[in-house]
């Protein structure tokens, strides 16, 4: 019992220990790591480091966000004369946070991806009193614009708007159309579902089959798919808001043996350009897939290097570039640079 | 379905003959089984959607794109896309039953199980033209993995005595993360055909693999709970664990096997799950599963502080959840209403399966039986 008692402290006080180094290290070891490469590579950069803090959402959230980080972390290196600091969280306060650590830190720059839009003012205010440059990548916050440099985004509406005009000119006789949402009430969910329910709303041939959330994932979305089959009802487009929901949907129509894609009963649409959907675009299987572009980091890049060389941003709010593939327009050599 | 009503009713009539036995009209009997909520949901699904639209229950024999013929129709969609959520009941019920908590980490868990496998089937490539491993070595480690998680948290709650929910709540947290550093954060596709059978269909079996994936669980969870003294021992340690443990029961190890089980389950739950769409998002696989899966263990009857449980009320909790969601998706609710249609639904289920309510409605019952029968001994 005693020996219990004492394995029971030891291992607690490790785990403490070891949680408390953990804390303690989590910020030290970027500028570590850096510190470590500056000596090695002197030469890469000419004079001083830029500093940057950069605060994203979990890696793991979506293959967006994956692609995103992966280019944040390819562009802020050593060569092109940055020393970045990166923090992840999906929650909000720890966001914060981790925004008010890099403000003491003293970064240069501060790069926020928020997880939600509200509570960010003290800390962006503290921010612009210790002469901190704010930027915003693909996430906007309910703040004083003052309080930031610059804001790059996606359009999202846009990104349905091309999507349903995309559609338009498919000129079918009539549309009818499965809708299958997104996790209800986020930004991309309201945009990609706009412009649908607009030009649903003013056509007399556009009709909605169903229109139900799939929460972003493909096992939801096969069932309503399945569903809509079993009721007999008869359509010819599925509108999936991410990849994953075409996937599902997908499978549901191979299980009941009708045709889609180029020149085939179904049209099939979907966002966010994984690589593997690209390449279901470009075998014919799904008709169209519309961009989400994590790639803000060259722009980013810019945008600094404008102001080291004390030149401000033509424009505040910068939107990203981004375009619908058309499977039969598609090449090996999009999904290569656009496949995310 | 008649697979599972035979062992459901068969059960309860052993359980509650004593109570029978004392006195109390049928009517009383059958609204005090355990079972009869499960059933009486399930029942009003059925009638509802029956009344609404009797070509719901159509099933149909037609063939896939592949050629190959398949059964479809919404019970076949049920039975299938609810096998997951039974089998991860069966072990619920368990470890609620030994432990008088739940584990909230299984979605998280069914993640990592499901990376497991892909990246023993993907070797070092993320996109591999064939299989790098045997399926079986996948399954084989996958079930390892699991349910070294399983004794991890079973470990925690057994023998550290941690509330099972926080002690679960660590895996919930980091478990989606780990299912992604395992696959290097990379989405592993699977392209071998083979591989899919296990979460769609075997070619020329018109019935799909995860139904009889999910009734050979319930066979041997039956059978165990028949000739092994688990059910007994996980029911006492449960509801006094120190007696138990003075008649010879060793609660720590009932308690931490339990959990043990569980992931066998979720090891099981999350091989459908990737073989479904050969791939993985780690991010939404079996997303809020857990809720699903206590809830299925609620809706069977079980108390949630542990204790006496009944395995097919709560595998039949299982199939009226997975019938509530394709019965929402059948007629159309409008999405951002669907959660409160759902949340009705639950809310009645749950009072209703509540023993105080249950008692109460056989009270009343009673009462308005009783002149009947008064009647009935008057007469002659």
């Amino acid at each position: 019992m005693k020996i219990k008692k004492i394995l029971g402290t030891v291992i607690s006080l490790a785990i403490a220990a070891s949680m408390f180094s953990a804390c303690g290290a989590k910020p030290d070891s970027g500028s570590n790591g850096g510190a470590a490469d500056n000596g090695g590579a002197p030469a890469s950069s000419s004079g001083e480091l830029i500093k940057v803090g950069i605060i994203n959402n979990d890696p793991n959230e979506s293959g967006y966000r994956t692609a995103n980080d992966k280019d944040m972390k390819d562009t802020f290196t050593e060569a092109n004369g940055y020393k970045a600091s990166f923090a992840y969280s999906l929650k909000n306060d720890e966001q914060i946070a981790a925004a008010q650590k890099f403000v003491q830190d003293e970064v240069d720059y501060l790069l926020i991806s928020a997880a939600g839009t509200a509570g960010w003012d003290s800390v962006l205010q503290d921010a612009k009193a210790a002469g901190i440059r704010v930027i915003l990548f693909d996430r906007t916050i309910d703040a004083d614009s003052s309080l930031y440099e610059a804001s790059i985004m996606s359009d999202m509406a846009k990104e349905g708007q091309t999507a349903v005009d995309w559609l338009i000119s498919q000129n079918l006789t009539e549309y009818n159309i499965v809708h299958i949402q997104g996790v209800m009430g986020g930004a991309p969910q309201i945009g990609r579902t706009g412009a649908l329910d607009a030009q649903v709303a003013a056509n007399d041939n556009w009709n909605f089959v169903t229109q139900q959330t799939g929460e972003w994932n493909a096992e939801n979305a096969q069932q309503i798919v399945q569903s809509v089959i079993d009721s007999g009802k008869s359509f010819n487009v599925i509108y999936a808001e991410n990849d994953d929901m075409a996937k599902g949907a997908v499978a549901a129509l191979d299980k009941a043996n009708i045709s889609h894609g180029v020149g085939k009963d179904v049209i099939i649409m979907g966002f966010d350009c994984n690589k593997w959907a690209l390449e279901e675009l470009l075998k014919g299987n799904w008709n169209y897939d519309g961009q989400c572009n994590p790639f803000q980091a060259s722009i980013i890049h810019g945008i600094i290097q404008d102001f080291e060389n004390g030149k401000a941003p033509a424009e505040k709010i910068i939107i990203m570039e981004e375009q619908g593939f058309d499977a039969t327009k598609i090449t090996q050599d999009d999904i290569n640079k656009y496949g995310i | 379905m008649k697979t599972l009503e035979k062992p459901v009713q068969q059960k309860p009539q052993k359980q509650q003959k004593p109570a029978g036995n004392n006195g109390g009209s049928f009517i009383k009997r059958l609204v005090r089984n355990q079972i009869f909520i499960p059933v009486a949901a399930l029942l009003i699904l059925v009638i509802f959607n029956f009344v609404a639209d009797p070509s719901f229950f159509a099933i149909t024999l037609s063939q896939n794109s592949a050629g190959d013929p398949v059964l479809s129709g919404n019970l076949i969609n049920i039975l299938d896309n609810a096998s997951e959520l039974v089998i991860l009941a069966i072990g619920m019920t368990l470890v609620t039953s030994a432990s008088g908590g739940q584990d909230i980490s299984v979605g998280a868990a069914i993640a990592l199980s499901g990376s497991v496998v892909l990246r023993v089937l993907c070797g070092t490539e993320s996109r591999p033209e064939t299989l790098q491993a045997p399926i079986i070595v996948a399954f084989l480690v996958c079930c390892l993995v699991a349910m070294i998680f399983g004794a991890f948290n079973g470990a925690l709650v057994a023998y550290f005595k941690i509330q099972p929910m926080v002690a679960t709540l660590i895996l919930f947290t980091a478990g989606r993360s780990i299912a992604a550093w395992i696959n290097n954060n990379e989405l592993p596709i699977i392209s071998d055909a083979s591989f899919g059978y296990f979460g769609n269909f075997i070619p020329g079996i018109p019935v799909p693999t995860p139904i009889f994936i999910a009734v050979l669980c319930m066979i041997v969870i039956a059978l165990v709970l028949r000739f092994t003294k688990l059910g007994l021992f996980t029911q006492s340690v449960g509801i006094n664990s120190e007696s138990s443990r003075l008649n010879g029961i060793n609660p720590e190890f009932i308690k931490f096997i339990t959990y043990v089980i569980l992931g066998l389950c979720v090891a099981i739950a999350g091989f459908i799950k990737v073989s479904r769409f050969s791939t993985i998002n780690y991010s939404v696989v079996a997303k809020d599963i857990e809720m699903d899966a206590i809830l299925a263990v609620a809706l069977g009857g079980n108390a949630l502080s542990g204790g006496k449980f009944n395995m097919a009320a709560s595998v039949l909790g299982a199939y009226v959840i997975q019938f509530l969601t394709t019965t929402l998706f059948k007629f159309n609710v409008i999405s951002s209403a669907l959660p409160a249609y759902k949340a009705v639904v639950v809310i009645i289920l749950v009072v209703l399966s509540a023993p105080i309510v249950r008692d109460k409605l056989a009270a009343l019952r009673k009462k308005f039986s009783a002149p009947k029968t008064a009647v009935k001994e008057a007469n002659p």
